[in-house]
């Protein structure tokens, strides 16, 4: 048992920390916040070309680095510190999990290869505007014509959904209902009868769209794993998009409790630091158990994913470890941003300082694939739900 | 990273489990579930021939080095052991603090001498000890000690005077350690000694505290003219708050694992209530079972985060073992009145009069402690922040 980074992946996470310091800082994050885009096209080439981040977990044999989702959990906690926005959730967390868990290897060869060769952006598009993130969210129909199949409906919330160049679509077959009838096809953008359209949201630092698909008609080729049994292999994908989202708040929460003591520790009032007030001192050091209490949780949540993808005992876990995690790491994430802003006092609640940054951040991320209510029901069904006398 | 065991350590596991299981029968099968914190009271005679059957099997002192008697286990051997013996239900032990502090103590502080008269006592199970620190006028602010001890020259003799308060198993115990104040002139943490007293003399008095549940497992001890031999102070006269405070990083210890063990034990039995009464249909009580379950899986991955980082022989620990006092003692705390909730308006009726508690109505008033004794919660807040958040500590005021 040794429940701690290697010294490699401690490389990683500070070569990650040291690059996103120089290209992510405040102005960076701003200039690109603002464009419909939402990112720098040269920064996801130089971080394609020069640091290979969109290939860390991908093997070897399609043209990966060939390492393991505790990096992309390390990795996640640091673009969540320095906010960096780019497709990397969208592409890596969503797209890469989804071809890994459910891609034909024809499917994973060809696209995960120009995944890790271009740095092609992807994402994966299945909630019709449901809070539920669950099953019963996917509203989109898919149903055979011949040798094809013809895919409508609509989708919300989808992650870079306006710029994915490769959208992975989820759709239940027509009359289906909950778990059943579902799957998922891989749809390049520019297909026929797909239409894409940048949502603006209150976090402009993430991303989000609705993807339409009318009579969209694609091949055996689209579909991924068997007609109609695709629901848990996206159920494990969105549980290891949930693991990844849950470090990216791990860093967020650092960042805030970082620029919080530094700042209290500046203010003077009374003459005095704030930072001297106990009042002041044990709401951050609430932070820090927080903090520390949902990096815990994250660095479990990795090693189960690691073996969900890779293999291991430990994969039985990953639906309990994604809900503790996200769970977890989404109310404290948000109650840190809260209580940054707070004692920030005024400046917090201006555009200039960065604490708004996060605290929008952290309600976005709460939402996204279920908040902590989501996640902990959950966990209840799994935990009550059996012998229960009724 | 990697969590999973070696196949090494998932056999000494078996042989926990096993030895346990073949044990913990017979005169002790009654001991099962009993004596933890809240429950110290139950069965002492019972639970000290406990401590000497532990002894016998080798399964006392696990962590310590084999020069002083321990069996020399591994981090992760002892987390084994601790939560093999939670789980099995074996009961609190009454040697914990001889094991857990004295033991650890007297193997970093102590000299030659009060290894070879202490610890063999506490390897046996046959000794057991009790920790004299707070005083009336010391809780948070421990360093206020008052308790005087003066050398007599002429017995040869360290002799002490004072009170010390919330001492459990004062009662059950052979030895205190105690901190008092050598020099009569000194304030604060200077000037402090780190004594060995034997509890069985004229001049020690031990008077029961009756707590919230009726019971007592805490003490108030008088020390009137105690005597103290010259070779039983650890470290030199002046030294006690740094002794003492070394020995306070052996209390975060691997034991916590053993401590979580018992809380899923608790845990279980709140969820199997909600689901054959009913309250498992409830939203509200849905979510906060889901987020006690949650929460202590993650206090579980949190003590191996701690355990694998952790460092040094003197007890110091990384800085983010700091929370880990708070965290338990709030969800403890959470989980009592989570166990209320659930039981609904049964949660008032006991078990029999005049004041018989059953397990979860004594847990849920006991955990109240669990905030307040080893550092209050504001305490513990204090510490994170100056020294794991590098912020100003509390200004001194000065006694007039």
């Amino acid at each position: 048992m040794e429940f701690a980074f290697t010294e490699e992946q401690e490389m990683i996470r500070d070569t990650a920390a040291a690059f996103l310091a120089e290209v992510s800082g405040s102005e960076a994050i701003r200039q690109v916040m603002a464009t419909e885009q939402g990112y720098d096209p040269a920064l996801w080439q130089r971080i394609c070309g020069e640091m290979y981040w969109q290939a860390i977990h991908i093997p070897e044999a399609y043209g990966g680095m060939g390492l393991g989702y505790v990096e992309v959990v390390a990795m996640m906690e640091q673009m969540g510190k320095h906010l960096l926005c780019s497709p990397f959730f969208s592409t890596v967390c969503l797209a890469s999990n989804a071809l890994l868990v459910a891609g034909t290897e024809e499917q994973k060869s060809l696209w995960l290869g120009k995944l890790c060769e271009s740095g092609l952006t992807a994402t994966v598009a299945f909630n019709g505007g449901s809070s539920s993130w669950n099953a019963d969210a996917i509203t989109a129909t898919w149903k055979r014509s011949g040798d094809d199949f013809v895919l409508n409906g609509n989708y919300r919330y989808v992650v870079d959904g306006h710029t994915s160049e490769l959208l992975i679509v989820a759709a239940r077959e027509q009359g289906s209902t909950a778990e059943d009838g579902i799957s998922l096809f891989l749809l390049p953008a520019a297909t026929a009868g797909v239409t894409s359209e940048w949502l603006p949201t209150m976090d402009q630092a993430r991303k989000q769209a609705s993807v339409d698909l009318s009579s969209v008609t694609v091949g055996a080729e689209a579909l991924m794993g068997e007609a109609g049994r695709g629901w848990s292999q996206l159920a494990k994908v969105l549980d290891l998009a949930a693991i990844a989202l849950a470090a990216e708040q791990v860093g967020g929460c650092q960042q805030l409790l970082d620029m919080t003591v530094e700042y209290t520790s500046e203010r003077v009032q009374f003459n005095r630091t704030i930072a001297s007030f106990q009042a002041v001192k044990h709401k951050a050091a609430d932070m820090m158990l927080q903090t520390e209490v949902a990096r815990s949780g994250i660095y479990y949540a990795a090693c189960v994913a690691q073996e969900a993808l890779f293999g291991g005992e430990l994969a039985v876990e990953l639906p309990e470890a994604a809900s503790i995690a996200k769970s977890y790491c989404s109310d404290a994430y948000f109650a840190i941003a809260g209580d940054s802003m707070q004692l920030f006092g005024g400046v917090g609640f201006t555009w200039e300082y960065d604490v708004h940054l996060y605290f929008k951040r952290a309600k976005s991320s709460e939402q996204m694939l279920g908040g902590g209510s989501v996640h902990r029901e959950r966990i209840a069904v799994a935990l009550l739900d059996e012998g229960v006398v009724s | 990273m990697k969590l999973s065991f070696s196949a090494q350590d998932e056999q000494f596991r078996t042989e926990v489990a096993g030895w346990l299981n073949s044990n913990l029968t017979g005169e002790f099968e009654k001991l099962k579930f009993r004596g933890g914190p809240g429950d110290e009271h139950t069965y002492p005679e019972e639970r000290k021939a406990w401590e000497k059957k532990l002894a016998e099997g080798g399964w006392t002192c696990v962590g310590w080095p084999a020069e002083h008697g321990g069996r020399a286990c591994s981090i992760e051997q002892q987390v084994i052991f601790f939560e093999e013996y939670a789980r099995a239900g074996a009961p609190g032990r009454v040697g914990h603090i001889g094991e857990g502090l004295t033991g650890p103590t007297l193997i970093a502080f102590g000299s030659e001498a009060q290894k070879e008269k202490y610890l063999p006592g506490i390897v046996s199970g046959e000794e057991l000890w009790c920790q004299g620190y707070s005083e009336p006028g010391a809780g948070s602010d421990l360093a206020n000690v008052k308790t005087k001890a003066r050398f007599d020259e002429d017995r040869g003799q360290w002799i002490l005077n004072g009170q010390k308060v919330w001492t459990s198993l004062a009662h059950e115990a052979d030895y205190c350690f105690v901190i008092a104040r050598t020099d009569p002139d000194s304030v604060a943490h200077k000037g402090l000694g780190f004594f060995l007293i034997k509890m069985d003399q004229p001049g020690v008095e031990i008077r029961p505290i009756e707590q919230i549940t009726g019971t007592s497992e805490f003490n108030e001890v008088f020390f009137d003219e105690a005597e103290c031999d010259a070779q039983d102070i650890v470290g030199a006269p002046g030294d006690g708050w740094k002794v003492a405070m070394g020995l306070l990083g052996f209390e975060r210890g691997v034991s916590t694992l053993g401590q979580q063990m018992q809380f899923q034990n608790e845990l279980d039995e709140v969820v199997a209530l909600a689901k054959t009464n009913g309250a498992a249909r409830d939203p509200i009580i849905r979510q906060r079972i889901a987020r006690a379950h949650a929460e202590l899986k993650i206090m579980r991955y949190n003590s191996m985060r701690m355990l694998s980082g952790q460092s040094g022989s003197d007890g110091s620990l990384q800085k983010e073992a700091l929370i880990y006092k708070l965290f338990w003692a709030t969800w403890h705390r959470g989980l009592g009145e989570l166990a209320m909730d659930v039981m609904g308006p049964e949660c008032e009726i006991l078990d029999d009069g005049p004041y018989e508690l059953n397990r979860l109505q004594s847990m849920y008033l006991f955990v109240r402690s669990d905030t307040i004794y080893g550092g209050t919660n504001q305490i513990q807040r204090n510490i994170i922040a100056e020294r794991g958040l590098g912020m100003p500590k509390e200004p001194r005021v000065t006694a007039k």
